[in-house]
């Protein structure tokens, strides 16, 4: 239960905050399919400034500044990522799809050739000394929580307070407060505003553009630090110029969440059981029994990994109708159109 | 020293012509007449291959100032110097042409029949995959579902190709089925989204994603080495360790080479890449001379005006995804059924490079039909000249994919560059970094003003 619900997590809060990385950037009107494009390149910049950074001689000792200003670098980086596919949209008026998807083919080329280069093979390690992630996760006795193999806790306290990660704190913490930043403040309605009626949100005095271009960089910035995220959870702090797809998988949170925060956590949380289970399966034990549940099913384990894909199609198909996608997604702002 | 000569030669043949046409059109201009360069400057078609023309410069030269700034950032165990960087812009321009290096450890260029032969042959499935991305957009859909296209009909034309005995059915017949089986299958992948689009009104490009994370998903299950139904099908000897599908070879089946291994002697090309150009003149036919064609291109331009005038949008949707899934899947077949290409069946993590490199293809040809043959060689022109540049200096192949991306990027604004050839907008690039678009449009319209102006008082 502990793995499974640790498990999911890993790949849930990554598929959260890049799904609300797309949201910011189609609510103010531009598709940002450049998503898994994004996290490639944000993941690369993490682990490679984590590397330099052990290079410079930071040890084990200050893990933990390394990863906060790491997370920051990632951030910044994405955001000027993110610059280019906001300049073709927004002030070229170039095709948002192609557009994105430039920067789709961009970013695993630019890092697998810089991986190269750099460390002569496919995988841009953190360090030869120190060759995991364990560096930045915490354990139990951090949380002064003792060594004992039974966590006083109990099983939240194996959950909660041991082998975490402290980017899946910042990663909640930045969800909620962009979350009620873009649904609940001015700026919010401004940014949506110019997603579902640009014309009308330039008659009460809203830059549009520049609105747009702050919607995308917030979507670059997300979506970086969800890279980061899955390169240091998932894979161990290593790049190799692949994020196994997670991009589009957010795409489909997204729009299974219907472009909503609070459904898209949910949806998030789903995808991610399922991301889990299709990985894990073999070592998922509900309820501590010592038996493998899902190992017994008549079940192939690649119907999980299809799953998540399936359940957005079948969702598409039926939600089409009812579908809150902002209406002005995709179509660059003309102010001579009326 | 000889690759130099031949790249300024190259140069100075260019730069002489453009400078040629430049004067001769000036004269001509003060003289009231046209010259024949005017004349097809006019036309549109001219001007999209000069706006095509622009994005692969601008990509290449991007790509050429990399190898040059890696040089310049000391990274640690780096074998990149200034003569590499040389080297290496050398073989962007003109790798397949290189035949190695000579005593003094210069490169030295020649005719090289295997890279020439490799690039048709690379060339064969990005002609189809551009090909299925370009009908797609003629009927304003965006195909970024070829790679799984490609996939599923990998996956059939494989298993098709390997699985009828050849001792029963003559191979040549098992060579068509497993094409037209591949073919129906990419059919099958592309008419979904099609379905999507035109009943559900969902967007396509969507659907086309969960496609093909489907289809990568779905292909990795089936040649599953463990469980997977077709594991039979999967290279057992020592180095492949199950790790790839057989060659079609194994079971005796291979596209037939038709003298062309004579001319390019040692190269994988066969008749596949005659194949790939006659489906293309075919689709330009159907495009251009048939009532069909005029339909879904009609849809394309204006779904409403198509409509109205009492053509079916959505049976147009419909049957154009169709027939774009049929290309990328007619891509794969004619790939893999050559007989020496090795299907990898680990395919759930990521997708053929293949499939989306039928984007940049498609969009450098402007969508035309016959254009694809070029665009597709010369992106596996490019392709040819990354490898080349991995085998004879310490840079990668991945450059060539940079430099693909960079021109995917530019042809977004495609648009742009037509307008700047048209001469409505005017390089200036103070006007380009202004932030706001509308006021370059203002200014250039007070420029022109002015400038009529002047004209007037002389």
């Amino acid at each position: 239960m502990v793995y499974f619900i640790q498990q999911t997590l890993v790949f849930c809060i990554p598929l959260m905050i890049v799904a609300l990385a797309g949201v910011f950037a189609e609510r103010s009107g531009i598709i940002n399919i450049a998503l898994e494009g994004i996290m490639v390149f944000g993941a690369f910049i993490g682990v490679l400034f984590v590397r330099m950074f052990l290079n410079m001689g930071f040890g084990p000792e200050s893990g933990q500044f390394i990863l906060l200003v790491v997370v920051i670098i990632t951030m910044i980086f994405g955001g000027l990522f993110a610059l280019l596919l906001a300049y073709a949209s927004i002030n070229l008026k170039a095709d948002q799809t192609i557009g994105g998807t430039a920067l789709n083919l961009l970013a695993p080329a630019l890092v697998l050739f810089l991986i190269l280069i750099i460390s002569q093979q496919n995988v841009l390690n953190i360090n030869s000394r120190y060759s995991s992630a364990d560096l930045f996760m915490l354990f139990q006795e951090d949380f002064g929580l003792g060594t004992s193999y039974e966590n006083p806790l109990g099983v939240i306290g194996n959950i909660l307070f041991n082998k975490v990660f402290l980017t899946t704190v910042y990663a909640i913490v930045l969800y909620i407060v962009l979350s009620i930043i873009l649904m609940k403040t001015k700026f919010g309605l401004h940014l949506r505003a110019c997603g579902e009626h640009p014309q009308a949100a330039d008659s009460l005095g809203i830059n549009v553009y520049k609105m747009r271009y702050i919607g995308t960089v917030i979507s670059g910035c997300l979506a970086a630090f969800g890279g980061f995220i899955y390169a240091l959870t998932a894979a161990g702090c290593t790049s190799n110029g692949d994020v196994a797809g997670l991009g589009f998988l957010a795409l489909a949170v997204m729009i299974f969440g219907n472009w909503n925060p609070v459904s898209i956590a949910l949806a998030a949380l789903l995808f991610g059981a399922l991301k889990c289970i299709s990985v894990g399966y073999p070592y998922i034990d509900f309820n501590g029994d010592g038996i493998y549940a899902l190992t017994k099913l008549p079940i192939n384990s690649h119907i999980y990994r299809i799953l998540p894909y399936l359940i957005t199609l079948v969702v598409l198909a039926f939600t089409s109708k009812k579908s809150r996608a902002p209406k002005a997604e995709g179509q660059p702002y003309d102010k001579e159109k009326r | 020293m000889a690759g130099w000569l031949w790249f300024l030669l190259q140069l100075v043949i260019i730069a002489g012509f453009v400078t040629y046409l430049i004067i001769s059109a000036k004269k001509a201009k003060q003289e009231n007449r046209t010259t024949w360069f005017m004349k097809t400057w006019e036309k549109d078609s001219v001007k999209s291959i000069a706006s095509s023309l622009m994005s692969i410069i601008l990509g290449l030269l991007i790509g050429c100032l990399i190898l040059f700034i890696m040089v310049l950032i000391p990274t640690q165990g780096s074998k990149l110097s200034m003569k590499s960087a040389i080297d290496g812009i050398q073989l962007i321009f003109s790798g397949i042409f290189n035949t190695g290096r000579n005593a003094n450890g210069s490169l030295i260029f020649g005719f090289n029949s295997v890279n020439i032969g490799d690039m048709l042959f690379r060339a064969t499935p990005l002609i189809l995959t551009g090909l299925s991305v370009a009908v797609a957009f003629k009927t304003g859909l965006f195909n970024i579902g070829a790679p799984g296209q490609y996939l599923a009909s990998t996956s059939v034309t494989l298993i098709l190709a390997l699985s009828i005995p050849t001792s029963v059915v003559h191979p040549i017949f098992v060579w068509i089925i497993a094409f037209f089986g591949g073919i129906l299958v990419g059919a099958l992948w592309g008419v979904v989204p099609g379905i999507f689009k035109a009943l559900l009104n969902v967007n396509e490009v969507i659907t086309c994603i969960m496609m093909n994370w489907i289809s990568a998903n779905l292909v990795t299950m089936l040649f599953d080495k463990q469980i997977g139904p077709f594991k039979n099908l999967l290279d057992p000897s020592g180095t492949k360790n199950l790790a790839y599908v057989f060659k079609t070879t194994h079971n005796g089946v291979a596209t037939p080479k038709l003298g062309l291994d004579l001319i390019f002697e040692g190269s994988q090309v066969n008749f596949g890449i005659i194949i790939a150009i006659v489906i293309a003149i075919l689709i330009h036919i159907i495009l251009n001379k048939t009532t069909f064609g005029y339909q879904l291109k009609a849809c394309g331009s204006n779904k409403n005006a198509a409509k109205y005038a009492g053509i079916n949008d959505k049976v147009c949707t419909i049957v154009s995804m169709a027939i774009a899934g049929g290309l990328a899947g007619a891509a794969a077949s004619l790939y893999y059924l050559a007989g020496n290409t090795e299907f990898a069946w680990e395919t759930y993590q990521s997708l053929p490079a293949v499939g989306f490199n039928g984007i940049p293809v498609a969009l450098l040809a402007c969508n035309h039909p016959v254009g694809t043959v070029f665009s597709a060689i010369f992106i596996s022109l490019l392709d040819v000249n990354g490898m080349q540049l991995k085998y004879m200096t310490p840079y990668n192949e991945y450059i060539t994919s940079i430099i693909t991306a960079i021109i995917v990027y530019f042809s977004a604004f495609s648009l742009l560059f037509k307008q700047i050839l048209n001469g409505k907008i005017k390089i200036n690039l103070k006007n380009i970094f202004k932030r706001n678009s509308e006021k370059t449009v203002e200014t250039i319209e007070k420029e022109t003003a002015t400038e009529d102006k002047k004209e007037v008082i002389e």
